[in-house]
């Protein structure tokens, strides 16, 4: 019975605090020197050009990448409970996995790596999978599904992660509106269930219309709080003037911590 | 010539034609799912250059004991693991890839097999340990080749799900889960054990035959995992069964005849295999409604 009421966890409780976190590869910054937190709940959109550091801010948030300095630490959530969706190029799509298999994954933490499957399983995949619009789908392999399909199946294993922190990279890029519309939903409702959510995102109109907090970096947080007063012009000029390229002679980072 | 002649009196007359039989069956059995992963992974290479890897190590074992296939397969097994080990630890504390990583390790230690070979043994005896002697085993040797048989069935039943995760998204594994770098080694041993078995029917060169060419085969017959890991075994037994047979009517060395109706299968089902074939491809079939 406690095993069950661990499956069940209160979803509102994962938070995300950053102590002067610098991460990125090789000694050189991708992102440095962030500070903040963000709170249970919370629907964060984190937006920037490419090259911000984005997705490398994410990966250190699932805690795939050490930090290089500073600290990130996840509370109310374990890391290897984290939902993690990254960059569609990750995932070998060709590989001739059924649809289920794949999906299945996501009941990791209660199937474990050689547990079986049993009927609940087979009910919560064919659930996940009605949600995300694929009723049915569970016999087709993943090689003969479309980019916007495949999106859905790792949508439909997000949910049965059921995580309390979800971190999403560009999880809507190159999909339809209707799909992409479809799947914001999803997002949305995640929300409304008190889970912590963190998007990076490139259509500042969705990020406007649907998103309460965002986060704009350029390689450093340039402006962090409520998305009406992050989205500004004045903050996009600014990003535009990051530097993408490595100086493999850059100087030691003399920044200080206190703000 | 009776169809009787021809298919069952090799076998039913020659005890050696039964042993061959035997162990090659039992070694398609265990090396034709690992070459399914293999690959699936993109790792259709690193079974050669394994079997590359492991020469220095029988090497060493025919150096100390002549051609004794116990010294021969305990070194093979040595040096095998060793080269997996240091191209994981490499591909991982530094920046260089696994692929490049085990180009290395394999070149260094198929020098040195070469070196130590040719340093003691006549080249006939290379050839042997290269070549192989399926018409040869003893006891010993085909209950080695069924440990290993054994061994690899029943870890592929236990990895098999985080083997196929961390094939398809090794991502997610890295999330959910510390295991992925012990499933990837559990795999390479894996590999080793199938290559060392294999040398002792086939040589080391043509193990990699009976482990790869039905696993690329399969490719145009099946779709899912378990379907191709099933085709696979099914190619490489009707293999060993042809070749052998073809080795013993047209008085052909065995291991090459094996391989070499392996791969007349391939090249057969590169042509005519429902799923992506050539020919099945260029006819034109209506398309269906949804």
């Amino acid at each position: 019975m406690s095993l069950m009421r661990q499956s069940v966890a209160d979803p509102r409780k994962a938070a995300i605090r950053f102590r002067n976190a610098t991460v990125g590869y090789d000694r050189h910054p991708a992102i440095h020197h962030v500070n903040g937190g963000i709170e249970p709940g919370s629907l964060v959109a984190v937006i920037g050009p490419n090259g911000a550091g984005k997705s490398t801010l994410l990966k250190a948030i699932a805690g795939l990448l050490p930090p290089l300095d500073g600290e990130i630490r996840v509370e109310g959530c374990p890391r290897r409970r984290v939902a993690y969706l990254p960059q569609q190029s990750e995932i070998d799509r060709s590989f001739p996995i059924p649809v289920f298999d794949f999906i299945a994954m996501g009941l990791w933490r209660s199937v474990g790596l050689f547990g079986g499957f049993d009927r609940r399983a087979d009910e919560a995949v064919a659930g996940a999978l009605a949600t995300v619009g694929l009723a049915g789908f569970e016999r087709r392999t993943l090689d003969t599904l479309s980019g916007g399909q495949v999106q859905r199946v790792l949508f439909a294993r997000l949910i049965l992660q059921d995580s309390p922190l979800i971190l999403l990279d560009e999880p809507f890029t190159a999909l339809d509106d209707a799909t992409s519309e479809a799947l914001l939903g999803l997002v949305l409702g995640w929300h409304a269930e008190g889970r912590t959510v963190v998007t990076v995102l490139h259509d500042l109109h969705q990020v406007r219309d649907h998103f309460p907090t965002t986060m704009l970096i350029a390689r450093r947080v340039v402006a962090w709080g409520d998305t009406r007063t992050v989205i500004t012009a004045d903050a996009l000029r600014s990003t535009r003037a990051m530097t993408e390229a490595w100086d493999d002679h850059a100087p030691i980072c003399r920044h200080e911590d206190a703000p | 010539m009776t169809a009787w002649d021809f298919l069952f009196a090799p076998f039913v007359e020659f005890g050696f034609m039964r042993r061959a039989l035997v162990g090659s069956l039992v070694l398609s059995a265990g090396a034709a799912p690992i070459g399914v992963f293999l690959t699936l992974r993109r790792m259709s290479l690193t079974g050669d250059a394994m079997a590359h890897a492991i020469l220095p190590g029988a090497a060493i074992g025919f150096l100390i004991s002549g051609l004794d296939l116990f010294a021969m397969t305990v070194g093979g097994i040595g040096a095998g693991l060793l080269v997996a080990l240091l191209t994981s630890l490499v591909a991982r504390v530094t920046v260089l890839r696994e692929d490049a990583s085990l180009a290395a390790f394999y070149l260094i230690s198929l020098a040195l097999g070469v070196l130590i070979v040719s340093w003691k043994g006549s080249s006939v005896d290379l050839m042997h340990v290269l070549f192989g002697t399926v018409l040869a085993l003893d006891d010993a040797a085909l209950q080695f080749i069924a440990a290993i048989a054994s061994v690899t069935l029943v870890a592929l039943a236990v990895v098999w799900r985080p083997l196929v995760v961390e094939c398809v998204d090794p991502g997610y594994l890295r999330v959910v889960s510390g295991a992925g770098a012990t499933i990837h080694m559990i795999f390479m041993v894996l590999v080793v054990l199938n290559l060392v078995a294999g040398f002792q029917a086939l040589g080391t060169l043509l193990a990699v035959g009976i482990m790869m060419l039905p696993a690329a085969t399969s490719r145009f017959w099946a779709r899912d995992v378990g379907a191709l890991c099933a085709v696979a075994i099914l190619v490489a037994a009707v293999a060993c069964v042809a070749g052998l047979l073809l080795s013993y009517h047209a008085n052909l060395p065995s291991g090459p005849a094996i391989i070499l109706v392996a791969g007349v299968i391939y090249l057969v089902s590169v042509l005519f295999g429902p799923v992506g074939g050539v020919v099945p491809r260029l006819i034109p079939a209506p398309h269906r409604a949804g």
